[in-house]
């Protein structure tokens, strides 16, 4: 009989077995057998993190920037409830997780024991799945199914709730063999017939655009690659979504920088006067179609997603082709060149978007009296961009502004909550990005309120030494809200003030970070180099412009030819179908 | 401002899920999460071994959100797969109903002479009481129901539909 094993050591054995190398957490009464089997091994590190929602978010960035899925440990009731938040976030933006949740004792669920929660049915609905584990002999499988899950197909997180007893109950545990799971099977190899078809609409089409998002990213850095070709051999120009951002580099002649609601002028524009899309592992958020009804009229839609339900959910498409966009994309080139089609004459579709990209549409007013945030943002570019940084952000006009002015030359270099939107995300992103990558220059662009929201991780980062930088563009303000308040509500600036700002110089050094204040437009740069100067955390508290507005701007409910390029073009007040959108 | 309902079509789905704890609160749930709605759900399992349940639904919605209902089903790790049985083509629906009927007198021969005409057996008697089981289509059981409420209708039990496809194939 082989030797058992407890449940606790079941999953530190699996979890080796997996190559899993960091485990991001936070301990507690219904996890203490697993930090106990955590206490006596060597092989996984585990990063304390200073709460369960920022473990979700460090695992998140170190999946993202990696390839490899993060790992969260936490214990029941308030540590499930804490981490939901990261965990829908990675549902949205399909990032690989596997949360491993503590519960109370088989013998005490249902009976409102201290802190209980029915962690399966409230993460039901933020998971691509989730297991109760109430037995150690399915423990060993069930972890490694739920890699299994969370890492192919469309990825996303999975949660493993183990009660107590079951990490001190003992069983046998062996490695599995390769996972052949009775009904999940994604399809990961596109229909060749579908394949051909497309190619023929690329070879016939005369206004064609590639459309990428998040999908590229997660297929591996080969997509990039291959994006890269088939955009090389088909002459089409490039447009991403916020997630997609890196795949394609935008020093490429053939970029048209990001599109959607805070989208560049040109990339909406031919978005809007297309023959031909081809939407490359991209769902059509509605922050990207803008109104649905006034969406890309002209064109005909290839739709490539490994997720059969993204295809027809808000646009419909006339060629649907599930399977993984990385070797769909490959297979498009592959044909392409097997049917030796010449890159077509896309010159007057090339003159027309050089005429959009006339129109400057990321021009901003310069001013050297006070820090324009677009300027701190492409001088802050300007400085690091030869080191390849990796750059988080939390969520509001400061990430837009960072998508705008922020050039990615590679996948995996951008992290940001796109689906949810979930401020607090950057910081311990940069966190988990940080110990993914130990020798790279991780940056958090941050801004002064969404810093707050988890702001306590720096203390991590002080404890494991790691060397991120958070520049936060302080205006001030929740710059978004105040901005959407601005453009629909007369100016009516309800509770979007940031009041009662801590000194953030003050508040890094009370956590043994260095802190800078940068206040002036002339010492920018020098403030910039004094943080990648030093060797170690350091906040920025950057005091730029307090009324500027992140444009261009696609207002709610509006086409992608309604975009208001400048301040001038402000009405201040919206209808009530615009108001009743998000 | 107003809120806009779109046109809706009804649907007999049958979804074939391993028989797992919490499967039925993740197929009811999606419905909800995703404001789809439910008229009526069946589920029991079906295999030898128990490991197989069918859950049959009927839904309405419009035709590219019914296109998303199967594709989110599906996308669900228990689930086999989803059969729409209204796109499939000719299927038989049943559904079965208890109703209980209390009175005396005419009241009383008149509810036994109607379920004779709507093949209703009686399952329970007392002296002023039956029980009825009807089976059949949604209509049938409706119109039956609606007859009883004018002899002495106290209570209703219903199944909800099953659906199987007809012909000789396994769907």
């Amino acid at each position: 009989m082989a030797t058992e094993l407890s449940g606790a050591d079941i999953l530190c054995e699996a979890l080796n077995d997996l190559g899993v190398e960091v485990v991001f957490g936070y301990p507690g009464g219904a996890v203490l057998p697993i930090y106990d089997a955590l206490f006596k091994q060597k092989r996984i590190r585990h990063i304390l993190v200073r709460h369960e929602q920022a473990a979700t978010h460090a695992a998140e960035g170190y999946a993202r920037s990696t390839g490899k899925p993060g790992v969260v440990l936490v214990t029941s009731g308030p540590g499930a409830t804490n981490a939901i938040t990261g965990i829908t976030d990675a549902l949205m933006d399909s990032i690989p997780m596997v949360v491993i949740t503590g519960q109370v004792a088989t013998h005490l669920i249902g009976t409102d024991a201290f802190q209980e929660a029915d962690t399966v049915g409230l993460t039901r609905h933020c998971t691509k799945h989730n297991y109760l584990v109430k037995s150690p002999a399915k423990l060993g499988d069930t972890i490694h199914e739920a890699f299994h899950i969370a890492t192919s197909g469309r990825p996303g997180p999975v949660v493993i709730d183990i009660p107590k007893d079951v990490q001190v109950a003992t069983a046998p545990y062996r490695k599995p063999g390769a996972i052949q799971h009775k009904t999940y099977r994604p399809q990961v190899k596109a229909d060749t017939k579908l394949i051909e078809a497309a190619v023929e609409m690329l070879a016939a089409a005369e206004r064609p655009i590639l459309y990428t998002g998040g999908g590229v990213i997660n297929s591996g850095p080969g997509a990039s690659m291959v994006l890269r070709e088939l955009a090389r051999i088909s002459g089409a120009p490039v447009t991403s979504t916020l997630m997609g951002l890196g795949a394609f580099p935008a020093s490429s002649g053939q970029w048209l920088g990001m599109l959607g609601m805070h989208g560049t002028y040109e990339a909406n524009l031919a978005m809007n006067k297309a023959d031909l899309i081809v939407c490359l592992g991209a769902r059509f958020d509605d922050r990207v179609t803008g109104r649905l009804d006034a969406f890309a009229p002209h064109a005909r839609k290839i739709h490539i997603d490994i997720d059969r339900s993204s295809i027809n959910k808000t646009v419909r498409v006339e060629l649907p082709i599930i399977g993984d966009v990385g070797r769909a994309m490959e297979d498009m080139v592959k044909l392409w060149k097997a049917r030796q089609h010449q890159k077509v004459d896309l010159s007057s579709w090339w003159s027309q978007i050089d005429d959009w990209r006339g129109r400057k549409s990321l021009a901003y007013a310069e001013s050297k009296s006070e820090i324009m945030p677009q300027h701190a943002i492409r001088r802050l570019w300007e400085a690091t961009h030869a080191k390849k940084p990796i750059i988080t952000t939390e969520v509001g006009q400061h990430q837009m502004w960072a998508a705008q002015h922020f050039d990615f030359e590679g996948p995996n270099k951008w992290l940001t909550s796109g689906g949810l939107g979930t401020m607090g995300y950057g910081l311990p992103a940069a966190i988990g990005a940080q110990i993914g990558n130990p020798n790279a220059l991780v940056i958090d662009i941050a801004g002064e309120a969404s810093i707050q929201m988890n702001i306590q991780e720096m203390s991590t980062a002080t404890q494991y030494r790691l060397p991120v930088k958070v520049f936060i563009l302080n205006n001030e303000y929740m710059g978004m809200v105040r901005q959407w308040q601005e453009l629909t509500y007369s100016g009516r600036y309800s509770e979007s003030y940031s009041d009662a700002l801590p000194d953030f110089v003050k508040l890094s050094e009370a956590y043994g970070w260095k802190g800078l204040r940068i206040d002036d437009p002339a010492t920018l740069d020098d403030g910039i180099a004094a943080m990648l100067a030093h060797d170690g955390p350091v906040m920025v508290d950057c005091r730029v412009a307090k009324l500027a507005n992140c444009f261009p701007m696609i207002p709610s409910g509006a086409a992608h030819t309604d975009m208001i390029l400048d301040p001038g073009q402000v009405s201040g007040e919206m209808n009530d179908e615009a108001k009743a959108l998000v | 401002m107003h809120i806009k309902e779109e046109a809706r079509e009804r649907h007999t789905l049958a979804v074939i899920v391993d028989n797992e704890a919490g499967v039925l609160a993740r197929i009811a749930g999606l419905f909800t999460a995703r404001g789809y709605n439910i008229e009526s759900l069946t589920v029991t399992d079906i295999s030898e071994d128990d490991l197989i349940s069918r859950i049959t639904i009927v839904t309405s919605s419009s035709a590219p959100v019914m296109e998303q209902i199967i594709a989110q089903l599906e996308r669900l790790v228990p689930v086999h797969k989803v059969i729409d049985l209204t796109a499939l083509g000719p299927h038989v629906e049943r559904e079965l109903a208890l109703v209980k009927v209390a009175g005396i007198g005419d009241h009383r021969i008149e509810a036994l002479r109607l379920a004779d005409v709507y093949r209703a057996r009686v399952v329970d008697a007392t002296t002023s009481s039956f029980v009825f089981e009807v089976t059949g289509g949604t209509e049938k059981i409706e119109k039956f129901v609606e007859l009883m409420r004018e002899v002495g209708l106290i209570e209703v039990a219903r199944t909800g539909i099953v659906a199987i496809a007809r012909g000789k194939e396994a769907a």
